[in-house]
């Protein structure tokens, strides 16, 4: 009897611990790395809590896993940076109500010797150019995120296909990875301003070249569409989405600083 | 070399402050763990019994099968349960996907051949004259077995040990079927994981530090059941 009785409490255990969760008012938000390791959610998310008693899951991945999350229903709302993607997904039907939420912009970082001397030039692509002409390494993330996504469209302008040459080594990592990857090859990386101002004090790197517009990191939030998944959670989703966009959401975004006081991202919601 | 000294020191300080976070990690970690676990150990010792005490079609096939699986990557194990999981995959109407659930499944799986196959080398191993002392003394055929299964206890508890070891190491399949959402489905594992792409490596060693002090820990108490188990049978 008594071995009936354990192997009773251990179902019950199981079940106990199985159980639960089931009833908390919640949303899954499937964004990126650059908005969930900055700190970003965690000093708006406890705001938007308190204001609308929902509670946000996110789940950070590159932006085209983020994407993909959302198109699989897996999510119920998506916010990255990919805008072209964003809008493809949104035409293809599996996305409503995109909106632009914020922006902040790419470098390119390096050694501080500059050794492919990409410094001073003014166009991302040239910057591109040069360093494939010296072949000095280049690291890429090589993960569909939306940093990859920009980095090979500036590729594609300078008419130069690098995969496969030894000098560029897809890492397929997250960003700060890429960049400690590219620190220890003594490589290029073309990074997010927002991830490089959090992990600058533990690289020798530099910013070698910034402020072509052509490197602008626009932000966008979508919800998925319920005709698509009926499972998701529409209503709770467009309650984020329009606190995102609304000044009290917009101002919270304003007012976030990293560890080193950063301003990392610039709200700009129409 | 000092790095290590500090981040015995920073898990040392992590430990006594008894950060309300880190301790519903450490909580989540020992609760997905376990609950898969003991749920792979409910259905894998009776298969490990019945492949070691009777004959059955396939038995070959069978043991050969969870003995390979005993080696199945955890991130193959945690993709494959990510699209049964998935809103657009076969079980996406459960709902389950990125929850503590969702990862005791994946754990589950990874969990279920080490006990099957450690199981039943435990029972095989046993002295076949205790079966046939126990039928001349009157026993039934499940008696027989049940004291069969008792004397391998020993060899039984080795394999719950290597197979919570396993999964409290395991990072690949929660990964991906959890999605390691902070306070809801983030273990310790995956805090280390994070904790190393963000680059502070000194915490994440320090978070590994209790890790492996938690399953000190838990070894030790299994490890005390062991003996006693020894001790009742000498």
């Amino acid at each position: 009897m008594k071995k009936v009785y354990s192997f009773g409490s251990i179902v019950c255990l199981l079940i106990l611990l199985l159980a639960g969760n089931a009833f908390a008012d919640s949303i899954l938000c499937a964004s990126t790395t650059s908005t969930e390791n900055s700190g970003l959610f965690g000093h708006i998310l406890p705001m938007f809590e308190k204001d609308t008693g929902i509670e946000v899951k996110v789940v950070a991945r590159g932006t085209g896993a983020a994407l993909e999350m959302g198109r699989r229903g897996d999510a119920d709302v998506v916010f990255v940076h990919a805008k072209e993607q964003e809008l493809e997904a949104v035409a293809e039907g599996f996305f409503v109500a995109r909106h632009d939420v914020m922006y902040n912009d790419f470098v390119i970082i390096g050694p501080p010797d500059d050794p492919a001397s990409i410094k001073g030039l003014t166009s991302a692509v040239d910057a591109f150019k040069t360093i494939a002409d010296h072949q000095t390494v280049f690291v890429s993330r090589g993960d569909q995120s939306g940093t990859h996504t920009k980095e090979l469209a500036i590729w594609k302008q300078t008419a130069i296909n690098p995969a496969g040459k030894k000098w560029y080594l897809e890492v397929g990592q997250g960003m700060e990875k890429t960049q400690r990857i590219g620190n220890e090859k003594r490589a290029y990386v073309l990074t997010d301003r927002g991830t490089w101002l959090s992990t600058n004090d533990q690289l020798e790197m530099e910013i070698l070249m910034e402020g072509d517009p052509v490197l602008f990191n626009q932000y966008g939030i979508m919800a998925v569409n319920p005709e698509k998944h009926s499972h998701v959670k529409y209503e709770q989703a467009m309650t984020f989405i329009n606190w995102m966009i609304s000044d009290t959401g917009q101002t919270a975004i304003d007012s976030f600083r990293d560890k080193l006081g950063n301003s990392l991202f610039i709200p700009n919601a129409k | 070399m000092a790095f290590i000294l500090e981040s015995f020191h920073s898990a040392l300080i992590l430990i006594v402050r008894l950060d309300p976070e880190l301790l519903s990690i450490m909580l989540l970690s020992l609760k997905v763990s376990g609950s898969a676990l003991i749920s792979a150990t409910i259905v894998g010792l009776p298969m490990a019994a019945l492949l070691g005490l009777t004959s059955m079609p396939l038995k070959g096939f069978f043991l050969n099968l969870m003995n390979t699986c005993m080696g199945l990557p955890p991130v193959v194990v945690g993709l494959f349960i990510y699209l049964m999981l998935s809103r657009s995959g076969p079980l996406g109407f459960m709902g389950l996907l990125y929850t503590p659930t969702a990862m005791i499944t994946a754990q589950f799986v990874l969990a279920l051949p080490i006990i099957v196959a450690l199981c039943h080398s435990a029972i095989v191993s046993v002295d076949p004259v205790i079966r046939q002392a126990a039928l001349t003394l009157g026993a039934t055929k499940s008696q027989a077995s049940l004291t069969v299964i008792a004397e391998a206890r020993y060899g039984i508890i080795s394999a719950i040990i290597a197979g919570f070891g396993r999964l409290m190491a395991e990072v690949g399949a929660i990964l991906i079927v959890g999605g390691n959402i902070a306070g809801y489905t983030r273990v310790m594992t995956t805090t280390i994981a994070l904790e190393a792409d963000k680059g502070n490596f000194e915490l994440a060693l320090a978070l590994g530090i209790i890790l492996l002090g938690m399953a000190l820990l838990i070894n030790s108490l299994l490890l005390i059941f062991q003996r006693q188990a020894i001790v009742r049978k000498l």
